[in-house]
């Protein structure tokens, strides 16, 4: 065997990240031993169906791969912040931005927003839990031994070095020759396909679980968000299964899709990648609107203003963003015509978005508005969001991209979308519910100080891009001499991301801060909110909710409070729970297993593997445990409890 | 659990309805696979290369076949969904078992036919043509496979446990699924065998 493959060479930052990842493993290793907490941690959350536990899990991960990728972005502004840095070579700083972007958009901001959606929408729509309970273990632990994957690329054999679109002949096996597109094709292919379960499971959860009463235009608008976002998962992850599979086949097996002899065509790679791609920016961002409008009509103490048009702007986003794909690669030769096309359906989409920004504003005009931190955050989003909207519109131009066209000023416009529209959104929705999971909120004025260091410094990080770019400065551009003049700007990028890391550090800071200090909440409605989640205790018991509440209107816990409308109408009856288990945890590692032989090429493993998959769906299909029930006596007590109650 | 009487076995429980109906959505997401993959066969079915076309490779005889074992299939899986609604657990698992036996027949045509293929010269490496072909009738293939055993899995199931509101959700949603992969294959036998011929 050729161990050589293994190895990545000479650069001390990877001997680093190596010492640092073996010491981190040896230390979590020793520490669960010596606490004796291999058990807890095998039976409570390892081999968890409750859909809040794997909710929490999402976002603890998420937030673990918002430091690997903001840890690549440092890298990357040092690198650039003065004319010809010495810090990173042009191979590292290809794997680093490949791996910034690829992070970023699959491992951190969609696994947040499903984070937060494994948590809240059960509740909002007063369920006990979602569809189908162990799916959902398994969609999650696929993400996570995807994310691991692509992680340890990073010390294993070399990272994906060709961009997140890796885009074809430069992600071939003869352009890209070390291992890292399999690595890129591998990890994408398992966590993807948990994301595709995940979306059945919330359509079929949202569709047919919600408690008696609640009609689909009475959902909550996250819960609506999140409905649409997953029907755009179910048609959109396909194509990328597809497209993944078809550039593992070029890799490893020698087949003709994307070369550039034999019939292959590279171009058929850069359709696929984004007719995925395209609409997998809506689906983190759709869930941030849902976010958005919960907070702001909470903290503006208003109904949502025009609640059905924000449904009817979500859903022609959502079709839209099938029919734009092209715009990505105006400049690649696909004639006037086809550029026009795209072009228009583009800028089509600012329409139902401008909808939706006037709507929020309505929301806010004569509310009783409190700043919260998670209103701030969402107040923020607005003008930032609509730079990052306009600029977009300047991009949709086909004959106008032709000058930005990769050029720095398309990474400020989408980090202006995105930052905003993914990344705010999720530490505002992070703080709105953190009381709802744990019973305590995050402190206010070290999370307004977190906001305003983010907020700030991510207008001074991002701002000089757009004018670098209008001055030339391509994208992955790794270093640049003095006469370009891209030097002051790049440096003022530069400081600003340092403010970002200072702005995420005292966020972290927070909540080690407020699980010591901040009183604990004793109602479970701290923000005296307006939806279902805030109707049962904090933390949340196994069950949500004792009694399914009877749903008549639109905020129903709101009408609840306001109207004296009683939520709870039945009595508290046994309550059927399903038993956990340890198979997708291992079917996840299998995965991984199969997953890293592939990448070298192992094939005896790697068969083995396949089958270990197909021996766990097995034990999986035979298993007859049809779960628990918690007798009506215990869940009295505990709601007693919860009430603070002696029993 | 609850069990609705009024309703056939397999939709019986809240549960069983949920899975029913997220396997609809769940072939919403295989037929965006399959349009997709049929999508890249139509885009590379002329860049043949150096390599043979269609019409040099195709040959009707076994694919004739294939079709006709996999139409039979369909309708004994079809003939063993109603056996179960009639309680027949003989007759069902029978015609359970034949189609199983049906798609064996399938796959042994199918991958007799790769390798006469690949002895002729037409490998998944010689054109993008044949990769498209071949991945698009191997993600096919694969499916039938996986359905052979997972086919199995519940026929044992069934002798176990007799048709119970389980088993019978999980014959029935097997049942969907099996119709699928024979619509799959019309189209596959239309466009890909028909046209290549013509
Ligand atoms: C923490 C603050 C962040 C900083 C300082 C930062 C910085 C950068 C830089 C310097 C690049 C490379 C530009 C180039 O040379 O091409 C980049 C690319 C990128 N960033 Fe960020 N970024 C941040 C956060 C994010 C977030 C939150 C997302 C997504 C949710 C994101 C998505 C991307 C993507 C998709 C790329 C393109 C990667 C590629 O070219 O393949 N970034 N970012
Ligand atoms: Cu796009």
């Amino acid at each position: 065997m050729d161990w050589d493959k293994f190895k990545v060479h000479g650069e001390p930052l990877i001997y680093g990240a190596m010492a640092s990842i073996v010491l981190a493993t040896i230390g979590i290793i020793v520490g669960l031993t010596y606490f004796k907490k291999w058990g807890y941690l095998w039976r409570e959350w390892l081999t968890t169906v409750d859909h809040k536990r794997i909710g929490i899990m999402y976002i603890l991960a998420a937030l673990l791969m918002l430091f690997r990728g903001g840890v690549d972005a440092i890298m990357m502004k040092l690198q650039t912040a003065a004319p010809d840095m010495k810090f990173l070579d042009a191979q590292h700083y290809n794997e680093v931005f490949t791996t910034h972007g690829l992070i970023m958009i699959l491992f951190m901001a969609m696994p947040f927003i499903i984070g937060l959606m494994n948590v809240i929408v059960p509740l909002q729509i007063g369920a006990r839990d979602v569809a189908f309970p162990r799916l959902n273990a398994v969609s999650f632990w696929l993400f996570f031994f995807g994310a691991m994957l692509l992680n340890i690329s990073f010390v294993i054999g070399g990272s994906p070095d060709a961009g997140w679109s890796a885009y074809f002949p430069l992600a071939s096996l003869e352009f890209s020759p070390t291992v890292g597109n399999n690595y890129y094709s591998l990890a994408l292919q398992i966590s993807g396909i948990g994301t595709l379960i995940t979306g059945v499971n919330f359509i079929v959860t949202i569709l047919k679980m919600r408690a008696p009463g609640m009609k689909l235009m009475k959902m909550p608008m996250f819960t609506w968000s999140v409905l649409i976002t997953n029907v755009i998962i179910v048609f959109a992850f396909p194509v990328l299964t597809v497209a993944l599979a078809l550039m593992m086949f070029d890799r490893l097996f020698g087949s003709q899709f994307f070369t550039m002899a034999n019939g292959g065509m590279d171009m058929l790679w850069a359709n696929l990648f984004w007719v995925w791609g395209h609409p997998e920016v809506y689906i983190v961002v759709l869930p941030a609107f849902g976010i958005y409008s919960e907070i702001i009509a909470t903290f503006s103490k208003k109904n949502l203003y025009g609640y059905t048009s924000m449904v009817f702007s979500m859903l022609i986003i959502s079709l839209l963003s099938f029919l734009v794909w092209a715009h990505h690669f105006y400049t690649m030769g696909q004639g006037a015509m086809v550029n026009s096309f795209f072009s228009i359906t583009t800028m089509a989409i600012a329409v139902p978005t401008g909808v939706k920004i006037f709507n929020w504003l309505f929301t806010l005009r004569k509310g009783r508005i409190s700043f919260t931190t998670p209103m701030l955050y969402s107040l923020a989003f607005i003008p930032i969001f609509t730079i990052g909207g306009v600029t977009g519109v300047m991009l949709a131009m086909a004959s106008a991209d032709y000058q930005y066209h990769n050029t720095m000023f398309l990474v400020a416009h989408f980090h202006y979308v995105l930052i905003p529209g993914a990344v705010f959104a999720v530490i505002a929705g992070f703080h709105y519910w953190f009381p709802k999971v744990f019973g305590f909120r995050l402190n206010e004025r070290l999370g307004k100080h977190a906001f305003w260091w983010i907020v700030i410094s991510f207008n001074v990080s991002f701002f000089p891009l757009f004018l670098l770019g209008l001055m030339g400065m391509t994208r992955r551009q790794y270093t640049y001499s003095a006469e370009t003049g891209f030097g002051p700007l790049s440096m003022v990028s530069f400081v600003g991301a340092i403010g970002l890391v200072v702005g995420f550090v005292i966020l972290v800071y927070n909540i080690y801060w407020s699980t010591r200090y901040e009183p604990r909440d004793t109602d479970g409605d701290p923000w005296d909110a307006r939806t279902l989640e805030w109707a049962t205790k904090s933390p949340i018991p196994a069950y949500n909710f004792a009694v399914v509440p009877n749903v008549k209107t639109r905020d129903a816990y709101w009408s609840a409070k306001q109207d004296k409308v009683p939520l709870f109408e039945d009595k508290i009856t046994k309550i059927h729970m399903p038993s956990n288990t340890g198979k997708p945890f291992i079917l996840g590692v299998i995965f991984f297993i199969a997953g890293f032989s592939l990448v070298f090429s192992l094939w005896i493993p790697a068969i083995l593997s396949g089958v270990g998959i197909l021996i766990v769906m097995a034990a999986m299909s035979f298993d007859r445990d049809h779960g628990f029930y918690i007798p009506a006596e215990e869940v009295i007590a505990t709601e007693k409890k919860l009430r603070g109650e002696t029993v | 659990m609850k069990i609705d009487a009024s309703k056939p076995l397999e939709y019986s429980t809240e549960e069983n309805s949920n899975k029913i109906f997220g396997f609809w959505v769940f072939l919403g997401a295989e037929i965006a696979l399959f349009a997709t993959l049929f999508t890249v066969y139509f885009v590379m079915v002329d860049r043949f290369a150096s390599g043979p076309s269609g019409p040099d490779i195709f040959e009707i005889g076994p694919v004739m076949i294939e079709t006709l074992l996999l139409l039979t299939s369909s309708f004994t899986i079809g003939l063993a969904v109603h056996a179960m609604r009639h309680g027949y657990q003989k007759a069902m698992m029978v015609f359970f078992g034949l189609t199983l036996l049906m798609g064996l027949g399938f796959l042994g045509i199918e991958i007799m036919e790769f390798v006469t293929y690949v002895h002729e010269g037409a490998t998944l490496q010689t054109s993008g043509f044949l990769s498209s072909l071949f991945v698009l009738l191997g993600t096919h293939g694969a499916h039938v496979t996986f359905g052979f055993l997972w086919g199995a899995a519940i026929l044992i199931q069934l002798k176990r446990q007799g048709i119970t509101p389980a088993t019978a959700n999980k014959s029935f949603i097997f049942s969907l699924y099996w119709h699928f992969l024979d619509v799959v294959w019309i189209f596959i036998f239309s466009f890909v065998y028909l046209k290549g011929l013509m």
